[in-house]
């Protein structure tokens, strides 16, 4: 708080990106967690929150004769321009904001001081909700093939790793601490998903410590025994997402990547991802394009042609689909690794489990995902994400990139996947808000000695509760069955406006089909559960069920008489459908971004 | 010449046909008056493929010369064709002259000019008859139902030979105070005579739409006073009205070299002229380019179906189409000649009212619940506008159709479209009716592409036929579960502001 100089200014204009819409006075509050704007006119209220975890920069701009300009840019790409009356107020506020959005210290993080409603009980359990360990067993692991272990239960032959590992059986102690010591930061080889059907499995780790002529005879060994873990063929790929140039680059660093030679059975591909900072860039032109105010159809194509970002994302579809056709197809296991083994291979291992497993596409198994391929193989979320005032090289946007190609498939194919866009987009909002503990951190190491279970929560839980919101209502389970083999000519890939473009509600659909379909489905929803209700209430007044307050079974016979009627007049919907929802996914965000800038549809 | 006399080869057995992610096919090929047929079989189980010839856009033939020698046993040859709804097709067709024979066929007889030896010519399918009506509305008709007309506009039949004005139906809507003379100066002063007639009348405060051609206005700055006063008729007493050039100011000036021109501010005082949008409302608008049967109609249409519910159901629409397009002489024939693929570059070939579907999707894809129709009917359009059955789209103007015996001689697809039967698989499933205007976003991030016609031979196709079959089962069920009272959820009633012309060219930008 002590950064706060002054908590309200009033007569502070919100300007939108529209000039010919009139922007009205209100008033701007800061408080611990937020920014509030407030505009008040006659009949109506709107607040628009932001929370200084979101805030990405604060940028004063030239002073003007209407006012003092404040730009605040977000990192959930919402863009605020603010006008003050007195060059005092915006200087005040944009000292409080630097400070306010860049905490130097992580028990400054929102995390910390959220408390909602949940006992201790309730904490624990939430943070054992989703577990890896159980994705493991999910796979049908340990078998004869791969163990799971706990060799690394104290970080010490991989601090960055998570404490179990998937390695194959028959590579020893020593095979598993040799080939450590040969890749970069000690990520050796290790299992991400292990495909039942075809027995192939996805591996990961970092680049060799091959440099020019280094090897390394545990490492190799290794790919051995990957590749014998796999009965059904004779070799594994060994993909490295990197571009070549950038993979040679650092031999000469004493890094690099493996040479075909020293492996037998092996078939190694380069994938040709950008790194990190060629990413960051990339975004940061798109984002540019975004905010362009009223930009002509080539200015736009141009633009987005220049950032370079839908070229990066077919990059990254490309190696994910690569990965899923070895595994499903030639039934191929392929071990995986960029430069550390936490970005690139992060994103393309994740495609390629959403691609092959269809749990992964569903509410609950997306969580299971990202958790086990992010959080705990050490995606630095808090470097990345920029959470704390650090190194703004290490930033970059990586896993809403990963993010963006699940929201690419989904877009391919409508009827896979469980949950909606605005899943993808809240849980990219809840990776830069830091309002649950899940992403505070840059390995398990750091959070256990964070005690993050203990001090903060987790999100699943919050967003289980909420996932009604997050339901695709087109999701068809039949065709859960299959691997996805979706298409990556570029025509295929458009470009994300509900993601990049999410506050500038004048662009979007005025109608939404998904609420829509939500809203009837939900109907059928409720109408089921009144059915059930009902029931139950004829069977206590039967005598069938003797507690009012006991749970709902399955009906019994004498019920039958109801069920035969699943029509009854109980089930009504009166006419609740709105004639003209103005929907997009401003209503599915906690945290009150109530901001419209409804480009006046139907006046 | 008769039309089988471009027939060398008519049948060739052991062709291989290959698709887009389909398994190739080996059958009979069969080229007749207007189709190619291919046929995996002979039972009545066979697999079969019809083509309209004149769905061909354009057809490239390679040979393979075995032996060198061209008549030497396993010569071969493949015929590419490329056809106007996008679709591709290889053919592999053993013998080399059959080959060569197949190919020319399609190429004479895919490119027929002669309207009567055209297809809807023939076709005679046994559930039509060619006595049921033809067409959906006749601008009497579209009169006499708008009784916010009558009091200031009048039914003019000064056309009725198409003397006046070659490319108009034989009636107009024109100004009540304007008479028939003044029609036939003003028409000599437009582009091919294309005299400002109106094109739509707001039903809630009365403002029109007109569309005209160009004035000749030529380097010498011409005037016409007859042009003058039907203009000032159209205000009748307010303010002003905007007349809206769809080309740029410089386009317009060099029009004048050409004979062509715009409205002088001097002669034309009570009218406001735009080359871009512009902040207007409650005015009256007059829209034309240069010729005024392309982007105007463009224009004018699209304006309706922003504007207008009634233009927004299946019957409404097909009727919008009808007055606005084929009536108002969009020269279909003309444009619709070749498509994409073609190497002949026909002057007068041009898109523009593909460029409406897609516009009309755009819309649809904006205000997903706004219209009646679903994208299929936009697809069928889209196919049925360059090959079809039917004689809708047929010839370039009424007066050619008249010349021609179109609506006595070929069936009507829109009366087609609305059978009860036919109708269901193009409704919107979640149509819910809006009296309110809907205003599209025109932002470039809002515009996206139409892969649901540009990438319908994909496998992209399938999923979102999966996804629409979805919908439909989603509102069946809730339907089912409604009940009777399904209905009430249909009524719910909508405010019934006044909406001005604000932003419409906003809209129009998008052209």
């Amino acid at each position: 708080m002590e950064h706060i100089i002054t908590p309200k200014v009033e007569h502070v204009k919100l300007l939108n990106k529209y000039p010919e819409k009139k922007s009205a006075l209100g008033t701007l509050y800061l408080t611990a967690t937020h920014l509030i704007y407030v505009e008040q006119t006659n009949n109506s209220r709107a607040e628009t929150w932001v929370l200084h975890h979101h805030i990405m920069s604060v940028e004063k701009l030239p002073l003007t004769a209407p006012g003092c300009p404040l730009l605040i840019r977000c990192k959930t790409f919402q863009l605020l321009h603010l006008l003050f009356q007195k060059e005092r107020d915006c200087q005040d506020v944009y000292q409080s904001l630097l400070h306010l959005s860049q905490p130097v210290k992580e028990d400054e993080l929102y995390a910390f001081l959220y408390t909602p409603h949940q006992n201790q009980e309730d904490r624990r359990q939430g943070w054992e909700f989703i577990s890896v360990a159980n994705d493991f067993s999910r796979m049908g692991l340990s078998n004869e093939y791969w163990e799971i272990s706990p060799l690394n239960k104290n970080y010490e032959i991989c601090s960055t790793y998570p404490s179990i590992l998937g390695l194959p059986k028959n590579a020893s102690v020593a095979v598993v601490t040799g080939s450590a010591k040969f890749r970069s930061r000690g990520r050796l080889p290790v299992l991400s998903y292990y495909h039942k059907d075809t027995k192939a499995a996805i591996c990961r780790c970092s680049q060799p410590l091959s440099g020019l002529t280094s090897r390394c005879v545990e490492d190799e060994q290794m790919l051995q025994a990957i590749s014998q873990a796999n009965p059904n063929c004779p070799f594994i790929y060994v993909v490295d997402t990197r571009p070549k140039l950038n993979a040679m680059a650092n031999r000469a660093a004493g890094k690099g990547y493996e040479n075909e030679d020293n492996y037998s059975n092996i078939r190694f591909q380069f994938q040709g991802i950008e790194n990190i900072h060629v990413m960051r860039n990339s975004l940061q032109k798109l984002l540019e394009v975004c905010s362009m105010k009223s930009p002509s159809m080539s200015d736009y194509l141009t633009g987005l042609e220049n950032s370079g970002w839908m070229r990066h994302i077919k990059s990254v579809m490309d190696a994910g689909v690569f990965l899923a056709k070895a595994v499903s197809e030639e039934r191929a296991s392929v071990l995986v690794h960029c430069s550390d083994g936490w970005d690139r291979t992060a994103q393309v291992c994740s495609l390629a489990c959403i691609l092959l497993d269809p749990y992964y596409r569903t509410i609950k198994g997306l969580m299971v995902l990202i958790e086990k391929e992010w959080i705990s193989f050490g995606h630095k979320f808090s470097h990345r994400c920029g959470h704390l005032d650090s190194d703004p090289k290490e930033v970059s946007p990586v896993f809403t990139q990963f993010l963006e190609c699940v929201w690419q498939l989904s877009e391919q194919f409508p009827c896979v996947f469980e949950f909606n866009e605005r899943y993808l987009i809240e849980i990219h909002n809840q990776v830069y808000a830091c309002q649950y503990g899940n992403f505070i951190g840059n390995c398990q190491k750091e959070r256990l000695d964070m005690r993050l279970h203990e001090k903060t929560f987790s999100l699943w839980p919050h967003l289980l509760k909420n996932q009604h919101l997050y339901r695709n209502p087109l999701y068809r389970r039949s065709l859960e069955s299959t691997v996805l083999r979706p298409s990556t000519l570029p025509l295929h890939f458009k470009f994300w406006c509900g993601m990049y473009n999410h506050y500038d509600g004048g662009m979007h659909p005025k109608q939404s089909v998904l609420d829509q379909l939500l809203s009837l489905t939900q109907k059928q929803v409720e109408g089921e559960r009144t059915m059930t209700e009902l029931q139950r209430q004829l069977a206590v007044a039967d005598g069938v069920l003797p507690d009012p307050s006991g749970l709902i079974s399955t009906p019994t016979k004498q019920d039958s008489p109801c069920e035969k009627t699943p029509t009854a007049p109980v089930v009504q919907s009166n006419g609740s459908c709105a004639p003209l929802i103005n929907g997009d996914a401003e209503e599915a965000v906690p945290g009150a971004e109530k901001c419209n800038e409804e480009e006046g549809a139907e006046s | 010449m008769e039309l089988s006399e471009h027939i060398k080869t008519a049948n060739v057995e052991d062709v291989t046909l290959r698709r887009p992610f389909h398994p190739a096919l080996r059958g009979t090929l069969c080229v007749t008056s207007h189709h190619l047929l291919f046929s995996d079989g002979k039972d009545e189980a066979s697999w079969q493929l019809l083509i309209l010839l004149k769905n061909i856009d354009a057809i490239e033939k390679s040979v393979e010369i075995l032996f060198g020698y061209p008549r030497a046993v396993g010569s071969s040859g493949t015929i590419t064709i490329k056809c106007k709804d996008l679709l591709v097709l290889q053919l592999e067709i053993p013998g080399m002259e059959e080959c060569l024979n197949i190919a020319s066929s399609i190429e004479a007889l895919s490119s027929l000019e002669s309207v009567t030896e055209m297809y809807p010519f023939f076709y005679r399918p046994s559930h039509l008859t060619l006595s049921g009506p033809w067409g959906l509305s006749s601008m009497e008709q579209y009169y006499k139902q708008t009784e916010r007309l009558w009091d200031r506009w009048r039914i003019s039949t000064v056309n009725s030979d198409y003397s006046v004005c070659l490319s108009y139906p034989s009636a107009v809507i024109v100004p009540r105070e304007v008479d028939d003379d003044m029609l036939i100066r003003s028409a000599r002063f437009r582009q091919g005579g294309r005299f400002p007639v109106l094109s739509y009348c707001h039903h809630r405060n009365g403002m029109v739409i007109m569309r005209s051609s160009q004035p000749l206005t030529g380097a010498n700055k011409k005037s016409c006073k007859e042009d003058e006063l039907l203009l000032r008729a159209v205000i009748d007493g307010s303010k002003l009205g905007y007349i809206i050039d769809l080309r740029s100011a410089q386009q317009a000036q060099q029009a004048r070299m050409t004979g062509g021109g715009f409205e002088s501010k001097s002669c034309y005082s009570d009218w406001k002229r735009f080359h871009r949008h512009h902040e207007r409302d409650g005015h009256s608008v007059l829209v034309h380019g240069s010729e005024g049967t392309d982007n105007t109609l463009l224009v004018s249409s699209l304006a309706q179906l922003i504007l207008d519910p009634a233009s927004r159901t299946v019957t409404g629409f097909l009727c919008l189409l009808e007055r606005e397009w084929i009536q108002a002489g969009h020269p279909f024939q003309q444009r619709c000649a070749h498509s994409a693929y073609s190497h002949a570059r026909l002057k007068q070939e041009c898109p523009s009212f593909l460029l409406l579907l897609d516009c009309v999707w755009q819309v649809w894809r904006q205000f997903p619940l706004a219209l009646e129709f679903s994208e299929a009917l936009l697809l069928r359009l889209a196919q049925e506008v360059y090959a079809s059955n039917y004689g809708t789209f047929l010839c370039n103007s009424e007066q050619e159709r008249c010349a021609a015996g179109v609506k006595e001689n070929t069936h009507c697809l829109f009366q087609s479209l609305l059978r009860p039967d036919i109708e269901e698989q193009y409704l919107n499933p979640l149509y819910e009716p809006t009296d309110l205007v809907i205003w599209p976003s025109v932002h470039p991030q809002s515009l996206q592409l139409w892969t649901g016609l540009f990438l319908r031979w994909t496998e992209y196709a399938q999923n979102m036929e999966e996804a629409r079959e979805e919908v439909w089962s989603i509102v069946k069920e809730h339907r089912e579960q409604a009940g009777p009272d399904r209905t009430n959820n249909m009524l719910s009633t909508h405010c019934d502001t006044l909406t001005p012309f604000e932003n419409l060219m906003d809209e129009l930008t998008i052209l």
